[in-house]
Parts: C-alpha cells; structure tokens; sequence
C-alpha cells in the first residue's frame, strides 16, 4: 500500500519541526510541544520499521514505553515551569539563567 | 479511497505541526498540537498498530495536552485569548533545521531497507503487546511503573508553593 518512505518522511519533517520549535521559542511551554513533536516523530518510525521491516510488535512496545515516559516527563517539566512562573513571573527560558535568587 | 484520507492524514499532520511550530499564538499552537496527535493516532491505524492509536488519544489528547493547556493558562496572566510567544534566531534555526530535514530525507531515500517479505498484517496487536509486557519486558515494565510513582510524587512536591 503505501511505501516505508512516506512514513519515514513525515517523521523526517516532525522531527525538523520539533527541533525548530525547541531551538528557537523562548517559552517553555512551547519548547515542551516541541519535544512532544520529536518523541511523536520517534514513535513512528519504531511503528513504521516493526511494521515493514521486523514484522514485530516489539517496535509497539518502544513506543508504549516512549508514550509513558513522555507522559512522566510532562508532569514533572510542568512543575518546574509553574515553579519557574512563581520565581521570575515569566517562562521565557532565556531570563531563567540564574540558579538563585 | 484509503489512500486519499492516507495522505490527507498526511497532510494534517504535516499542516498541523508547521501550526506548532511557526504561529505566533500560543494558544494556536497547542491546539494544532492536538491536530498532530490525532493525526499521527490515524497514521498509527494506518501501520496496524490499533493498541497504540488508542493509547495515543488517551494519553496525549486526554493528558499531556491538557497538561500543557494548564501550563498555558496558569503561567499567562489571561486577559485575552490572544497569548503570543516570540522567538529567538529565527533564520539561523530554520537553516540548521532545515539542513538536517534535507539530510534525513536524503539518507533515507538512498537507503535499501531489508524489508520484511511476507506482507501480512497484524489482526489484532493487544495480545501480542501484552504477552510481551509481562513475559520478556516485565522488569522494564515494573521499572516504568515505579518511575511513573516517583514523576508523580516529584511533580506534586515540585509545584507546591512551599518548598
């Protein structure tokens, strides 16, 4: 049906996306979306390959994996950002250079 | 007919997370995020992975992105919906990004991959994925669940007001 490539190309272009949106936002809340967009981009390709190339649901089971870390990594970077909120009164990542204050 | 909504996944995947990545709204932004995910659950369909479209929705749509919509509203003073985000070393980023999109494709467009010669599909992957969860990956499977205590205790302590 449809080729390998064109998988590995959408996951090409959500990791070049994911990547943009995490070198250049200076919100921390976006440069998290970003990282969501790079671990997405990772899924597919462990999907795409356990489907055309192992021919086993190992691959599936990366991507569980990849899905609960980012769920973990979520909770606890929204934390931070909240804590950060409460320190600087903003969440631009590029004023946070200061461990203490 | 599968192939037309095939590439319009595509499409709304690709659109959506151009959206993410370049609008100046915030607010935009994580709601294209929420067309991303539900674009990339219909790829998941595509490739035979029923469980994980499923675990998609759930998890990202149903958690992480009303993780991030909280983490919107909570750290913006919210007078109108209009929240815009500005960034740093626009051009620069979309060179360097840029190059290594044109390199990633490249490669992999050049490359033969060993291809899986039998093009049967999966029925059903929920017992396969089971099975394996707690047969050959049990430890990792139990290591993750204390790693999901231990992020949830540590984002609870994390955002208290007293430290």
């Amino acid at each position: 049906m449809h080729a390998l490539s064109s998988y590995l190309i959408l996951s090409a272009l959500l990791f070049s996306l994911g990547l943009y949106t995490v070198i250049t936002r200076k919100n921390a809340v976006a440069i998290l979306m970003g990282i969501e967009l790079i671990l997405n981009a990772a899924n597919v390709n462990f999907i795409a390959f356990s489907k055309f190339v192992t021919h086993h649901v190992e691959g599936h089971l990366m991507a569980v994996f990849i899905i609960m870390l980012a769920a973990a990594e979520a909770a606890v970077a929204l934390a931070i950002i909240l804590n950060l909120y409460n320190d600087h009164g903003n969440i631009n990542v590029d004023e946070a250079n200061a461990l203490k204050r | 007919m599968g192939e037309v909504i095939f590439w319009v996944i595509w499409a709304l995947v690709a659109v959506s997370a151009m959206v993410v990545a370049f609008s100046k709204n915030l607010v935009y932004s994580v709601f294209s995020l929420l067309a991303t995910f539900i674009g990339v659950a219909g790829i998941y369909i595509f490739l035979n992975a029923d469980f994980l479209a499923v675990t998609q929705i759930v998890i990202y749509v149903g958690g992480i992105l009303v993780l991030l919509v909280f983490g919107i509203m909570l750290t913006n003073r919210i007078v109108v919906a209009k929240i815009t985000q500005s960034s740093l070393q626009r051009t620069t980023g979309l060179v360097v990004v840029g190059a290594i999109f044109l390199v990633l494709v490249l490669t992999l467009l050049n490359q033969t991959w060993p291809l899986a010669t039998s093009a049967a599909e999966f029925d059903s992957t929920v017992n396969n994925i089971g099975e394996l969860l707690f047969g050959d990956y049990l430890i990792l499977f139990e290591v993750a669940s204390v790693l999901l205590l231990g992020a949830l205790i540590g984002a609870a302590t994390l955002a208290r007001k007293e430290l």
